[in-house]
């Protein structure tokens, strides 16, 4: 058919078993955005490889402008225009902005010498495709990850894409970030590029998107013009059920404090934070990426040395040098980031629920007791809903929400007095948000206090029963339980992450770790 | 039965290959040079050389499975067995001090292992505290040790031990070489260490993801000198293996054992990127290199091919890991998947 850029036909993926992608036929359109949406686990991401050639499917044949291919490799698809921007981006921290975005142009154009002119002049030349600068000689690592997403793009765009592929890219971004990068993907599709985006987000979805595909279990549920659909349709045809986030309302009639941060300040980062917390509290944080919070959870859980105040467990003053030190005195603290915080990608799923609880596991012998490690495993994995086939499976072959529920299945398993989550449904399908929900607050309600770090409204006004607010490295804003009942509550939250202007540049955040 | 072995295959490829290996080069070996390969003493000389190198193979691979290396075994062995041998020669407490031989030989082993786990320790120190990567740290402390032992002997042999030293080279209860024992028990104990103790599986967690073992709240630092002080003491248990079978010690003994203790290692499955590989595969990949060896001695090969062979072996082993591992992650996914390959850790 004219017009497709794309067409698969009849592709089939199992993995022992698992039928990752089960008999899926699509068709992608040139010029348009279609969507990928379903639970975790549903294909998703399995689809996207299969199209760029890094897997070859069981089954299936793919027509890519014309071309059919029985076993398409990543040569043959880059050539047709296909091109993938994964989330780890793939690019390299230390090289610059200009060469990131020209290398691989330069590399496919067989050029032997480098030439610095003609890479900037390729660099700008396409910032300005998506209508945006930027300082092409600092490196990478140095500059905000929405920006390396641009710088992600560009490079994809340097070699001649016709089909973009973006499998989640917007979880590592705030909102501001994100419609820029919205603006950006539907300012190309103008332009001719069809676009293919996976999102678990489905106000962007929505947003963007032309088309519509849902997946479920490996399988098509089927193709949606995005005006045939409404939010709760879409959702119940993802989950094949109506989901309702449950709201969190605090049942605990001790009112002592039991973790209290007294004027903890380490100056660039956070600034004289004051919190004061009950058993069963739920206290959001949230702001900004750069304004700070990250920086402060890294210093509650030792990591980021803070230069005056105290933090006060059950009346103590405790001073916490390092991770160990903080679960030690009852502290625990979800990282940001799952693949570079937080997974041991090789090792197997109770391996990696086990890892903080080393010293809970260990029998009196000083032997680890892998017996209870795997019993402790399968209970998480049914609590969490993790789709596995059995829990020695290793965690890279799991899909990205359920490596995210496995890694707050090890913090959990440490069983703390303060459980601090940065970001923990990143990735998260909507289905599994509400499990997860439930989760923490049946925890909350067992006595946990909780600390949530989110930039996402509904998961903040669902799950808590109080607010902070930072900005520019110190707290500006503060909503009650009552608050956040009100209607207004997300656009008061929202004004005060962004204190109305736009002045404000994020930082990036600093890791002071050891080894 | 097919199916028993079938599954056992899929569980462990390293092992199954390893075995596979060692059965064919058994037979390729016993069908050229027929009874001189099963001759009681080729295999009784096999079980006297194997401990010697294979302490050095351990301590290589578990700093290799933190993701390190430890290229100061060698070095960190002769400086051990030189001061044990001062201890034996009487240097150190004078020939007339009145001590028992057995009293001598049981102060020079524990000089040995305090020396060479003093040795290790500081290469875990400079490695864990002053973040030096592990290969330059040991290659430094490789150099440092040497030239200790060059400086204190002036290149010179430390010989002539006690009786009942030596016997621990020599002897042979119930016809199998007690350093075969010794070799057996140490490699068990490290074996159950890695898989079943917090330490053996922090080692394991730190080589695959140091940012998210701190994060899981290992103590990294403690568990990095910890490591390298274990590889340290296997050092030393090598060194008086050593200078015990050849009733002295010098400071270039052993030279060739670096690299075979690397070969050894690799051979044995352990990925030189941490976090992966099996103590207990390690041991066939020891048989396996013994028996080359002593199949080049009978053909009668120089030393000198002997490297060159071994030399390339490691590397070819490194090239078939790296094509199995390629074809692996095209037909498992894993090569390309954003949600597998961790960022570059900072
Ligand atoms: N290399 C692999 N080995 C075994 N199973 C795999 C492998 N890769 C994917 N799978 C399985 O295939 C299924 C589909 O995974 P996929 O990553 O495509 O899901 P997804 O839709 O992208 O999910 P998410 O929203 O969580 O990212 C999952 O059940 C996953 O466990
Ligand atoms: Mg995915």
């Amino acid at each position: 058919m004219p017009g497709n850029i794309l067409e698969a036909n009849n592709i089939s993926k199992t993995y022992g078993g698992v039928h990752a992608l089960d008999n899926v036929s699509m068709c992608i359109k040139a010029g348009e955005i279609h969507c990928l949406v379903g639970e975790n686990g549903s294909g998703k991401s399995t689809f996207v490889k299969v199209m760029s050639g890094a897997i070859t499917p069981d089954n299936g044949e793919i027509t890519l402008n014309g071309h059919t291919y029985r076993s398409l490799n990543p040569i043959d698809s880059i050539r047709e225009g296909v091109q993938v921007i994964y989330q780890d981006l793939s690019l390299f921290p230390h090289m610059t902005v200009a060469e990131n975005i020209s290398m691989n142009k330069m590399v496919a154009l067989g050029k032997k010498l480098v030439n610095m002119a003609e890479v900037r002049k390729t660099a700008e030349e396409q910032l300005a495709r998506i209508g945006e600068t930027m300082d092409l000689d600092c490196p990478i690592d140095e500059i905000s990850m929405a920006n390396r997403q641009l710088v992600a793009i560009c490079r994809a765009l340097s070699l001649d894409a016709k089909l973009l592929f973006m499998d989640e890219p917007t979880t590592a971004l705030t909102n501001i970030e994100v419609d820029r990068l919205l603006k950006i993907v539907l300012e190309l599709k103008e332009k001719g590029l069809s676009v293919v985006f996976i999102s678990h987000k489905l106000n962007e979805v929505f947003e963007v998107a032309d088309t519509i595909t849902i997946f479920r279990d490996g399988r098509k549920v089927g193709d949606f013009n995005s005006k045939e659909l409404s939010y709760h349709s879409l959702i119940y045809h993802m989950t094949g059920r109506n989901v309702e986030y449950p709201r969190y309302v605090r049942k605990a009639t001790d009112d002592n404090i039991r973790f209290e941060i007294r004027g903890l300040s380490r100056p660039g980062h956070f600034e004289d934070v004051n919190v004061k917390m009950r058993r069963g509290d739920i206290l959001g944080i949230t702001g900004l990426k750069g304004s700070g919070r990250e920086e402060l959870a890294l210093s509650l859980f030792g990591l980021n040395p803070s230069k005056s105040g105290q933090v006060i467990i059950n009346g103590k003053t405790v001073s916490i040098h390092s991770p160990t030190d903080a679960i030690v005195s009852g502290l625990s603290l979800l990282p940001e980031d799952r693949y570079t915080q937080a997974l041991f990608p090789t090792h197997s799923i109770s391996e990696n629920i086990s890892s903080a609880s080393l010293p809970s596991i260990t029998t009196k012998a000083g032997l680890l007791d892998r017996k209870g490690e795997r019993q402790n495993a399968i209970n998480m994995v049914a609590k969490l809903h993790i789709r596995t086939p059995n829990v020695e499976t290793s965690v890279q072959n799991l899909s990205g929400g359920n490596q995210q529920k496995t890694v707050i299945a090890r913090w959990v398993l440490t069983d703390p007095e303060v459980l601090i989550l940065d970001g923990p449904t990143v990735g998260v399908d909507i289905a599994s948000k509400v499990d997860i929900y439930e989760q923490i607050q049946s925890f909350a309600s067992q006595g946990m206090s909780i600390i949530l770090i989110s930039d996402e409204l509904p998961e903040l006004l669902a799950n808590c029963n109080s607010v902070m607010v930072m900005r520019a490295n110190k707290v500006v804003g503060f909503l009650s339980n009552e608050e956040l009942e009100k209607p207004d509550a997300a656009d008061r939250l929202q004004s005060m992450m962004s204190g109305g202007g736009d002045d404000f540049q994020p930082s990036i955040p600093v890791l002071e770790a050891q080894a | 039965m097919i199916t028993q072995m079938k599954k056992f295959i899929r569980q462990d490829t390293t092992l199954t290959v390893l075995l596979g290996l060692l059965i064919f080069l058994i037979l390729l070996f016993g069908s050229i040079l027929q009874d001189k390969f099963f001759s009681f003493d080729n295999i009784q000389s096999m079980g006297y050389q194997i401990p010697e190198f294979a302490f050095l193979a351990l301590a290589m691979s578990i700093a290799m499975i933190t993701g390190g290396i430890d290229l100061s075994v060698v070095a960190n062995a002769n400086m051990a067995g030189i001061m044990a041998g001062y201890v034996l020669t009487g240097a150190v407490f004078g020939l007339n001090s009145g001590m028992s031989d057995l009293t001598l030989v049981i102060i020079a082993i524990l000089v040995a292992l305090i020396v060479a786990t003093l040795g290790g320790v500081f290469n875990g120190i400079l490695i864990a505290k002053f973040s030096v990567p592990a290969i330059l740290a040991t290659l430094g402390t490789m150099t440092f040790y040497n030239g200790i032992s060059t400086a204190i002997t002036e290149g010179k042999g430390v010989v002539g031990f006690p009786d009942n030293y030596l016997s621990i080279g020599t002897s042979a209860p119930l016809g199998i070489p007690l350093v075969f024992y010794i070799f057996f028990i140490a490699f068990a104990v490290v074996a159950f260490v890695m898989v079943r103790t917090p330490f053996g599986q922090s080692i394991y967690l730190y080589g695959e993801n140091r940012i998210a073992s701190l994060f899981s709240g290992i103590k990294n630092e403690k568990m990095i000198i910890k490591t390298y002080a274990l590889a340290g003491f296997l050092s030393g248990i090598a060194a008086i293996i050593m200078t015990s079978r050849v009733n002295s010690a010098k400071y270039n003994y052993g030279d060739s054992y670096l690299l075979q203790a690397i070969l050894v290692a690799v051979l044995g499955g352990i990925n030189p990127n941490g976090g992966r590989g099996k103590v207990t595969n390690v041991i066939i990949g020891i048989l396996i290199l013994q028996i080359l060896q002593s199949a080049f001695t009978l053909f009668a090969f120089s030393p000198y091919a002997k490297r060159m062979i071994f030399g390339f072996m490691l590397l070819l082993i490194m090239v078939i890991n790296f094509i199995i591992d390629k074809w692996g992650a095209r037909s498992k996914s894993i090569a390309k998947d954003s949600e597998v390959v961790p960022q570059e850790a900072k």
